[in-house]
């Protein structure tokens, strides 16, 4: 999947992935696609209920070896 | 344009532990691109607090308040297992180790996303708290800036 701006959350600790991915998407122009990678176990929750919340779209998501993959669409 | 969503919280505790939840869901809050205030009162106020001693003229009973108050977020109590101080040192111990933000870190974390810090003035005016003893970019305010703002939040939280 094409993307325009990879964010890397790995490590860190709730709030700082939602954090981060916010301000990403800020940088980004409505219909860019950005890619969040997390290793947070709360953030497949975390990401869902954001992005309903904040009108993005959730195109995907994925997990793989422990590290979540969020591909999110800026509205 | 739809209009910002508000969080609102009232900060009235000095521990640690709580503060760390109240600056938590202010960052998320943030995020959530919410229009965030944390209106600290009584001892919610020593989160605020600057480290470092400043000079002020004030009587002695508000200078004993002062020295027995903690100087600055990363001075607070735990509100459980405290123990002597070794609490705080063990939270901030497996902090580090979770790859967690302490509480300065969080406070940061949320003045650079647009959190509104406002200070109870009755209650520095109780504990002989001065506006120059506290963080710099944070407004004084009373019991109605609280309500205005949280007359219309979305989320309104007393920590």
């Amino acid at each position: 999947m094409n993307t325009d701006l990879v964010v890397d959350t790995k490590g860190l600790a709730c709030p700082m992935p939602i954090v981060k991915a916010k301000k990403a998407l800020d940088s980004l122009q409505s219909g860019q696609v950005m890619e969040v990678l997390s290793t947070d176990k709360g953030s497949v929750n975390d990401f869902q209920a954001w992005v309903k919340q904040t009108k993005h779209e959730l195109v995907k998501h994925e997990e793989e070896q422990g590290v979540y993959k969020f591909y999110v669409r800026k509205a | 344009m739809e209009q910002k969503k508000k969080t609102t919280i009232v900060l009235f505790s000095g521990d640690y532990d709580k503060a760390m939840a109240a600056f938590i869901i202010a960052g998320g809050a943030a995020a959530y691109d919410h229009d965030v205030t944390i209106f600290a009162t009584f001892w919610g106020l020593n989160t605020l607090r600057k480290e470092e001693a400043v000079r002020t003229s004030k009587g002695l009973l508000e200078k004993m308040f002062g020295w027995m108050m903690p100087r600055g977020a990363n001075k607070l109590g735990l509100s459980r297992m405290q123990m002597l101080g070794m609490g705080p040192k063990m939270i901030k111990h497996v902090i580090k180790k979770h790859n967690a933000m302490t509480l300065p870190q969080l406070i940061e974390l949320s003045q650079d996303m647009g959190v509104k810090l406002v200070a109870c003035t009755m209650t520095m005016d109780l504990l002989g708290l001065q506006k120059e003893e506290l963080m710099d970019g944070i407004e004084l305010g009373g019991v109605a800036a609280y309500l205005g703002d949280a007359s219309d939040g979305n989320v309104n939280l007393f920590i």
